[in-house]
């Protein structure tokens, strides 16, 4: 099996599926920022913020992540150019590619976490932010000790359901050249047609090693988590 | 808790003062940020009547955007009706009480689950190219049909095992009361209502495998997006015919998801199923867990036939 | 509940089979009754080769494959262009689907196992566009440290990597005109791939005056027509309608019409091409 020694000499495999953990988790971090954001703007009393959020989701859930990439490399980059790596350095266009993906993989699902987290609020009861309100919380200190807390313990489910998804989404930064797990496997694949399979293997592998555990990790989260009522 | 009327309360004179600058300085930054885009779009020569008056022609909708929408709507179709077909198949397989039968289609399902669409694409192009599986014509087509179909296929397994499981229990233990065996219990009695109740998370994965044939670009499948790149290189203006398409699929996707909350709204109204129409969160809940089934109850969120995230 | 599974997997099998023959109908080459039939892989991406213009189809590759088609005895009406990227070019010829392949397609020792060469008609080298005003990239050796872009897996974004400048930065998209839109708005330094697809994208009306080909190319390829592997007759046919394309004038004619308004500078000494390879 000379193919898998190649996996790990010729091709470097690992630093590609390293790419891969890396875009997942930062692009994690910031699109559940971005979903907290929109999530809040979409249930808070200023009617023109609750548009703005729910245009937001409509937009981007309704539009192929492949194009929010590329638009994020041709469009930020190329026409605002919104350059987000020193454009002197050595590295500029790999670490702007990587940061243009990390981009555009949380604007996209952010979209999905704002989701997730909405429908955690509707786990909350009415009586807590009835309460809330009648010790005088105003609405931002009313989600922020009452219902966002217990809204994201509700919410953990389908937040991992997005993590796994983004994770596996993440093969479409190779449409602007960043060097992932796909990106290699297709390069494999057209060097090495004889041993499609086994590649194939490979790699299948490694995304069943990375979603795997967070599945199960968050299905007990969420039974740990979840609010007792 | 549902609406956010419960998390505010109603604004006095000054909390409507704060909202109104709120509002307005939203909007303010809205604005702004748009201004910049379009400031820059036009110093660098993106608006010009050249790059976007072609898509006033017909000959641009009848020779790239409509081929494309179809090219896009047909391997949509076509997957839908695989994915359903195996979907049902791999569902009832991880129901079976034959342990031969249920371990087989969970490992199926698991693995398709785990593995990215665009990595089944890209190995089935490789495949079928390979050992001329297809005519190179069809070949594209066939490998976007095959990795949506199979994604797409453990995504409606999953739906289905829940569906099932959502059914009051005592559906299942009517049918075995009056005589019939595991399988016709779930062939008549389960299945249908199961199925019935799927209907809006259907709907809404339709907008998920839409989206997903956007991936077929990457290996030359002539739809939307393989056409505004064409378009680009006919008429010089990428950027321009991306963002059309880019509406095209929005729009697209939005009646969908219309659809998707019609068809829920009805079959609430009419209420077939025992068991209330699923939404896709609570598909996704059971179905996280792999092989550990968890019974979903209706109460879990508010059910909506909105797409997940996708591949 | 068996047979239902059974049937259903039957539907699947078949839907599958449908797709296999819903393909089959097409055939290539000529032979039915009713007029001849030929059809043409070309390349519908490529400005000044192979383009789809609406319902048309301009470039060089496309002219020099009308005229063939028409010294092979069809009528223009009876040409039909299929595309053919890059990676289907052997599987198209193979099972028929296209007669010949006139599509940037370099005669290389690995392709000729799988399909044969009529040609070469055009001689061409991987070469660099620039923008019109930039001095100081002459050639492949001037761009260490420059920002370099070609499509993913292209053979002369590596090449110059390798042979020429190791400090060069490539960035790569799936197609060439993402890199020409990175070129025009300063993101790169040079985009590279053959001197004629670079000279198409520079000749392009949206594009005049803003790039140059820097013509220092630094590899040779000589583009064919595919056929199918071991069809000699047809070869020997399509080298003789080449050949009289030079002689009468007209390949010229189709050079300077295609690509010549972006002074791209073929080598004389191959172009237009004098001698073809023996057909085996």
């Amino acid at each position: 099996m000379d193919v898998i020694s190649e996996f790990f000499s010729e091709y470097d495999g690992l630093g590609a599926f390293k790419t891969t953990i890396y875009l997942t988790l930062l692009s994690a971090l910031l699109a559940l920022l971005i979903g907290t954001v929109v999530a809040v703007m979409r249930v808070s009393p200023v009617r023109v913020l609750r548009s703005m959020g729910s245009a937001y989701v409509n937009i981007v859930r309704n539009t192929p992540l492949t194009l929010v990439i590329v638009f994020c490399n041709l469009g930020l980059f190329l026409q605002l150019g919104i350059q987000l790596a020193d454009p002197n350095s050595p590295t500029s266009i790999d670490d702007n590619n990587f940061r243009l993906a990390v981009l555009g993989l949380s604007v996209y699902h952010a979209a999905f976490v704002a989701e997730a987290i909405r429908s955690g609020v509707n786990t909350v009861p009415l009586g807590q932010a009835e309460a809330a309100r009648a010790i005088g919380l105003p609405f931002l200190k009313t989600l922020r000790y009452v219902v966002l807390p217990q809204a994201f313990r509700g919410a953990v489910a389908p937040l991992g359901n997005v993590l796994i998804a983004l994770t596996k989404n993440s093969t479409v930064a190779s449409v602007i050249g960043v060097t992932e797990a796909s990106a290699v496997m297709k390069v494999m694949m057209e060097n090495r047609p004889d041993v499609i399979f086994v590649v194939f293997g490979i790699f299948a592998l490694g995304f069943v090693i990375l979603t795997l555990p967070v599945g199960i990790l968050f299905t007990s989260l969420s039974k740990r988590l979840a609010v007792k009522r | 808790m549902s609406g956010s009327s419960v998390l505010f309360d109603a604004p006095g004179p000054r909390a409507k003062r704060t909202y109104a600058v709120v509002g307005v300085a939203s909007v303010a930054v809205l604005l702004l940020i748009l201004w910049f885009v379009v400031d820059k779009l036009n110093e660098k020569g993106q608006l010009t009547a050249a790059k976007w008056e072609p898509f006033l022609t017909g000959e641009i909708w009848t020779e790239y955007l409509i081929p494309g929408l179809i090219g896009t709507l047909t391997a949509a179709a076509i997957s839908v009706v695989l994915a359903l077909t195996l979907g049902i198949l791999l569902g009832v397989g991880r129901l079976s009480s034959s342990a031969w039968i249920r371990w087989p289609c969970s490992i199926v399902v698991e693995f398709f689950r785990a593995v990215p669409v665009l990595m089944m694409m890209l190995f089935s192009y490789a495949l079928f190219g390979y050992y001329n599986l297809f005519p190179s014509e069809r070949l594209p087509l066939a490998a976007v049909i095959t990795g949506l179909m199979f994604y797409n296929g453990s995504v409606v397994a999953e739906l289905v095992r829940s569906g099932v499981y959502a059914l009051p229990k005592g559906q299942g233990e009517a049918a075995m009361a009056i005589g019939l065996t595991n399988g016709k219990a779930m062939q008549l009695i389960l299945l249908p209502q199961a199925i019935t109740a799927m209907l809006p998370a259907i709907v809404g994965q339709l907008v998920v495998i839409l989206k997903d044939t956007a991936l077929g670009y990457i290996i030359t499948y002539e739809e939307l997006l393989r056409k505004a790149e064409q378009i680009g290189n006919y008429k010089s203006n990428l950027l321009p015919a991306l963002i059309v398409v880019a509406a095209i699929f929005v729009i697209v996707n939005y009646f969908l998801g219309v659809l998707a909350h019609r068809v829920e709204a009805l079959m609430r109204r009419r209420g077939r199923s025992a068991g209330g129409p699923l939404a896709p969160e609570q598909v996704d809940r059971s179905a996280v867990g792999g092989a550990v089934a968890v019974g979903v109850t209706a109460d879990a969120a508010a059910p909506d036939g909105t797409p997940g995230p996708g591949n | 509940m068996r047979q239902r599974i059974i049937a259903a997997l039957g539907i699947t099998v078949l839907a599958a089979t449908g797709l296999t023959a819903c393909g089959d109908e097409t055939d290539a080459g000529g032979g039915t009754a009713g007029g001849d039939k030929l059809v043409v892989g070309i390349k519908y991406d490529q400005p000044g080769l192979g383009l789809k213009e609406g319902s048309n189809y301009t470039g060089m590759d496309v002219d020099v494959a009308k005229y063939v088609a028409k010294e092979l005895g069809y009528e223009e009406g009876n040409v039909e262009f299929k595309e053919s990227p890059s990676a289907q070019r052997e599987s198209l010829l193979g099972n028929g689907q296209v007669k010949m392949i006139f599509a940037t397609y370099s005669i290389t020792d690995t392709r000729k196992e799988k399909v044969s060469f009529a040609g070469p008609y055009l001689v061409a080298g991987q070469d660099l566009l620039v923008k019109a005003d930039n001095g100081d990239i002459t050639g492949p050796e001037a761009l260490n440290g420059k920002k370099l872009c070609s499509v993913t897996g292209s053979t002369s974004a590596q090449k110059v990597k390798d042979q020429f400048a190791k400090t060069v930065q490539l960035q790569e998209y799936d197609t060439y005109s993402k890199c020409v839109e990175a070129l025009s708005s300063g993101a790169i330094d040079a985009v590279t791939t053959d001197n004629t697809i670079l000279a198409g994208f520079a000749a392009q009306s949206a594009n005049e005056g803003k790039f140059k080909v820097v013509g220092k190319t630094f590899s040779t390829e000589r583009y064919g027509v595919g056929l199918k592997k071991g069809d000699t007759e047809t070869c020997t046919k399509v080298n003789d309608a080449l050949k009289k394309m030079v002689d009468s004038g007209e390949w010229q004619k189709a050079f300077d019409k295609n690509l010549g308004t972006a002074g791209l500078k073929l080598d004389p000494a191959t172009n237009p091409p004098k001698t073809f390879d023996a057909c085996a």
